[in-house]
């Protein structure tokens, strides 16, 4: 093996090229969640009614000062770039894990039998077959838009995946012969369930959550751009990216440029912890 | 003394119109060890799992004759599998499969030649003939009273083999454990079987539709 790993490097080998890969993913993972974990307390310390507008420098384009530029009021893009990228993380965290729970119900229903199961499919195929951002779209407004109705349109939009991903696994566990087994060893539902199922349930959904969270946040920034989602008033990335398109035939490209370029940069981030993550899960690369 | 019995036994898998066993009758008792020999597809698996109580929809009937019948959920019937591999949990160490089932002595365990590290692996850290000895200790169970032993010495070499048999022969009559011997090892089975019954002769129904 020593031999493989020499030809084939990973491309971050500049970085941690003598570690195994097992702290080589962990480490990553800390450092990418450090970095989101701190961006949403630094959020929370921006005060939105705070930031001064200040007409002298308004339009300004990026300088040492104000790295992302300023807007037609003079404010600070840099500054309102941060809250808004908190904001994303916050509300992709919300619309993760209702989904998650939405997937976990589904799939444990779809185990108590062959009626449940048709039910189940019948409705994911149901939301497979209008597109995402349609539906989003009518359930925010449906709801009356804001943060409740971001979350609720994008939660029940994104909890497929996993839920097709839980009701195959539980489906192949349960009928391994392992599991058979263990029934003629007197073992209960409830032992199986616990000891069997559950250990290898986990992961998956840890997993599920994470890599439903760039999806989230893509999908609300969209809704909220077009209008549909967060109020004007709040200070989202989509309403940043909405307010510039304004003033982009003037030339102030760097409204757009780094609040989507942020938000970009954010979405992979979580792209890497999932692809770590799920390296990391894989039993079969765990003693490399 | 207690009595296996399986009483015209009819059964084809789900699905397939194809009858595998028809009209077959076999019992056997607990200080018993019976052989069963037949051809490849014959339908001896399936018997087995059919007595091990892993397929239900069966025609016929199964039953144990004058147990007395405990509360446990434990089936007496224990089932050896051809392929020890898909008997155990993936991500579970070997302690812990083995505790599924009972609380093994260090005694036992060295008899049957597991080595004390071997406890702490994967199952995919051990080779074949050595989950085989997990799994069949896993079956000695102290409530087990019939064992249904298909193919598990195949990959053994003969000097473990002979071993192996050995060891479950005269824990089977201590503890009267009836042993039901599935075999393509015409040699093996006459040497350890007080009797021997062939497939096609008691699944004769299927034999003759051919
Ligand atoms: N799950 C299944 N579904 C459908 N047919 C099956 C299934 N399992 C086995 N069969 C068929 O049933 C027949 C009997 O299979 P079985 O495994 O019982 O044979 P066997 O006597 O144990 O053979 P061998 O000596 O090779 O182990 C075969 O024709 C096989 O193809
Ligand atoms: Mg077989």
């Amino acid at each position: 093996m020593s031999f493989d790993k020499e030809r084939f490097k990973s491309p971050y080998s500049f970085l941690f090229g003598s570690m195994n890969l097992r702290t080589k993913t962990l480490l990553i993972i800390s450092l990418v969640g450090l970095i989101l974990f701190a961006i949403v307390v630094n959020s929370l310390f921006i005060n939105v009614d705070n930031i001064t507008t200040n007409f002298s420098i308004k339009n300004s384009q990026p300088s040492l000062q104000h790295p992302f530029g300023t807007d037609w009021m003079g404010r600070d893009m840099f500054i309102r770039t941060m809250k808004g990228l908190g904001l994303s993380v916050i509300i992709g965290a919300m619309a993760s894990i209702l989904s998650t729970m939405i997937a976990i119900f589904l799939a444990l229903s779809s185990t108590l039998g062959k009626y449940f199961d048709h039910c189940v499919s019948g409705v994911t195929n149901l939301f497979l077959s209008i597109p995402h951002i349609l539906l989003i779209i009518l359930i925010s407004i449906s709801l009356g838009g804001g943060i409740i109705g971001v979350v609720v349109g994008v939660s029940l939009t994104h909890w497929i995946p996993l839920t097709r991903v839980l009701r195959a696994e539980i489906k192949q566990i349960n009928t391994s012969t392992y599991v058979k087994l263990s029934k003629n060893f007197g073992r209960t539902k409830w032992w199986i369930a616990k000891n069997h199922l559950l250990p290898l349930l986990i992961p998956q959904i840890v997993l599920g959550t994470i890599l439903i969270f760039p999806h989230a946040i893509m999908h609300e920034a969209s809704v909220t751009f077009l209008g549909f989602g967060l109020s004007p008033h709040e200070p989202a990335i989509g309403i940043i990216l909405s307010e510039s398109m304004k003033y982009l035939s003037n030339g102030a490209w760097w409204l757009a440029f780094f609040p989507g370029l942020s938000l970009l940069i954010i979405v992979l981030l979580f792209d890497l912890i999932g692809d770590n993550l799920q390296r990391l899960l894989d039993p079969t690369q765990a003693n490399e | 003394m207690v009595e296996l019995k399986a009483n015209k036994i009819g059964f084809r898998y789900g699905g397939t119109k194809k009858w595998i066993l028809k009209n077959l009758s076999i019992s056997l008792k607990d200080n018993q060890v019976k052989g069963l020999i037949g051809e490849s597809g014959g339908g001896k698996s399936t018997l087995c799992k059919i007595l091990a109580g892993y397929e239900g929809n069966f025609e016929g009937e199964l039953k144990i004759d004058k147990l007395n019948t405990n509360d446990s959920k434990f089936n007496q019937v224990q089932l050896i599998f051809q392929h020890p591999e898909r008997t155990m949990n993936p991500k579970w160490k070997m302690k812990q499969s083995l505790d599924e089932s009972w609380e093994v002595s260090d005694d036992i365990l060295e008899k049957f030649g597991i080595k004390k590290s071997w406890l702490n692996r994967w199952p995919n850290e051990l080779s074949g003939g050595e989950l085989q000895r997990f799994s069949i200790i896993r079956a000695l169970n102290p409530k087990t009273k019939f064992l249904i032993a298909d193919e598990i010495t195949t990959m053994l070499d003969a000097v473990t083999q002979v071993q192996i048999w050995k060891l479950l022969l005269s824990m089977a009559k201590e503890r009267k454990i009836g042993i039901l011997v599935v075999s393509h090892d015409k040699e093996l089975v006459n040497e350890i079987c007080d009797e021997v019954v062939y497939l096609d002769d008691i699944n004769h129904d299927i034999k003759y539709n051919l």
